[in-house]
């Protein structure tokens, strides 16, 4: 079992040996409100840090998922695609978004764990 | 992740209407704010007020309770005010195109306040009484409106705002049901009539009206006895409280302009298809309020573009601001509203575009993200309205 890590932007991050599983909070699916579509990143794309990835939009915006490593996209989660209110009711599992091989691992290292986050979202209040 | 939108840092902070929201310093309450805090509401400024986006059960939920039951609505933030004089129709008649002195005694009309140029500075409801015309006009114009209309009676007349009042609307196929339990006599009203009715013991204005495209009320209501008549309401198992995100949402899918975005100063109501509000009579230059010559051009020679309901191909949404491609790339518009109908069960948007390109069935694109997206010219409204006539 790995360590999540989360970003700023309320991204979550698994890493299974050089494949990141990429997602977002239940946090930010409660500010979102219902997601209504997801648009995933095509399979082979090359991402740095920082890039846009992916986008979810809810009843009430679109906002842009960011890789949170540098890395190459492996799979996107086509279940989203076809039910995105699964990003609603599982958003730490099932409704995750897109997986990437990891360039350098290291990079988790500067993001957030679990208290770290719970921290954070609770600064945000 | 964060908001693709410029303000929009966390989506919680994304008021739906920024343009007119204001800093939480200056942010007004309306009667019923403790009520939303209590129901669980998220609590957003819009249009000056502390305003309830949603309830925990979400804005979809929301939505589609509305279309099946009943949805309670505060929009006490509108302005209410009463026009008083020897002819108050008359003398609203010179700042709106709409037929005034032709609607009988509690009778209502949905126009729009004019401005030289044809354009709108606002739209509003205006019932006519026998000793003075009823107005109901948007949150966000109501100081600018009251003060251009005090400033244009003809003399004899006067401006009294009602700011001592809430509005609480009741919208859904049980609103009858639902106000009828209290106040027998509305469920003989017909649509666009207004009446006083008691209910509870308080006298409340209501009118057989609303903008979500379902049958439905609104009650104006003395403020103190706000709070009451909406806990009442809402202990009714049909009712549930309904946030500004399922009322725009419901809007927009009744096919019904919101200002400051699908009409403002430089639209003109032939263009954004409120011809119909306008009698037969008063398409004329000599017409006597703001802009009727612009206005009578636009009826003879057909505006140069058109307001259009969109339906994107697929699943992707079309937000305000999309410009609108015709088959070679070009622009031919822009959305003016747009975003998902839980009942229209996929992505709706409103536009203008070039009028020779403005029939239903029209293919066009809508350039998201960079992606030129496939979507079609439609019919309004999305869903079919439900008034009782």
């Amino acid at each position: 079992m790995s360590t999540r890590h989360f970003t700023k932007d309320h991204e979550w991050i698994d890493l299974d040996g050089e494949v990141a599983t990429i997602g977002i909070t239940d946090y930010a699916q409660g500010q979102l409100g219902d997601v209504v579509f997801v648009e995933l990143p095509e399979v082979g794309r090359t991402l740095a840090a920082g890039d846009d990835a992916a986008v979810v939009e809810s009843v009430k915006a679109a906002s842009d998922v960011y890789a949170p490593i540098d890395g190459e996209v492996v799979a996107g989660n086509e279940a989203v695609v076809d039910d995105p209110s699964l990003v609603n009711s599982d958003p730490a599992g099932e409704g995750w978004f897109f997986r990437m091989r990891v360039t350098d691992a290291g990079q988790l290292d500067e993001l957030m764990d679990e208290d770290a986050y719970a921290a954070y979202i609770a600064g945000l209040e | 992740m964060s908001g693709t939108d410029k303000t929009a840092v966390s989506p919680a902070t994304h008021a739906p209407d920024p343009e007119t929201s204001t800093a939480d310093a200056d942010v007004a309450r309306t009667p019923l704010y403790d009520l939303h805090v209590a129901l669980g509401g998220r609590m957003v400024p819009f249009a000056g007020y502390l305003m309830p986006v949603q309830y925990p059960d979400g804005i979809k939920v929301e939505h589609l309770h509305c279309r099946a039951a009943a949805g309670l609505f505060d929009v006490s933030h509108m302005g209410q005010a009463r026009i008083t004089g020897p002819d108050a129709a008359a003398a609203l008649e010179t700042m709106v195109p709409g037929d005034i002195t032709g609607l009988g005694t509690g009778r209502m009309r949905y126009t729009q306040l004019t401005t030289p140029e044809g354009g709108i500075r606002d739209d509003l409801m205006a019932t006519r009484f026998q000793t003075h015309v009823f107005l109901v006009v948007n949150a966000a114009c109501k100081a600018d409106d009251f003060a251009h209309i005090a400033a244009h009676l003809p003399a004899g007349h006067a401006l009294e705002v009602l700011d001592d009042r809430a509005l609480i609307a009741v919208q859904g196929p049980a609103a009858e049901a639902v106000l009828s339990a209290h106040a027998p006599d509305a469920a003989a009203m017909t649509f666009m009539s207004m009446m006083a009715l008691d209910i509870a013991g308080t006298t409340c204005l209501v009118s057989r009206s609303g903008y979500t495209g379902e049958d439905g009320y609104e009650i104006s209501v003395p403020a103190d006895q706000a709070d009451a008549l909406a806990r009442l309401l809402l202990a009714d198992d049909r009712v549930r409280p309904i946030g500004l995100g399922a009322r725009d949402s419901l809007r927009l899918e009744a096919g019904l302009c919101l200002y400051g975005h699908d009409i403002d100063l430089v639209t003109n109501p032939v263009e954004a298809g409120l011809g119909w509000s306008i009698a037969k009579r008063r398409r004329v230059a000599d017409a006597g309020y703001p802009g009727a010559a612009v206005i009578a051009t636009a009826f003879a020679d057909g505006p140069a573009r058109r307001r259009v309901g969109l339906l994107p191909d697929g699943r992707v949404i079309a937000r305000e601001g999309t410009a609108v491609l015709d088959g070679n790339g070009a622009t031919i518009g822009h959305v003016t509203s747009g975003g998902f109908g839980p009942s229209a069960d996929g992505p709706i948007a409103m536009a203008y575009i070039r009028a020779d390109l403005a029939a239903a069935g029209t293919a066009v694109s809508l350039d998201i993200r960079g992606k030129a997206r496939p979507a079609t010219v439609a019919a309004m409204p999305f869903v079919p309205h439900r008034y009782k006539r």
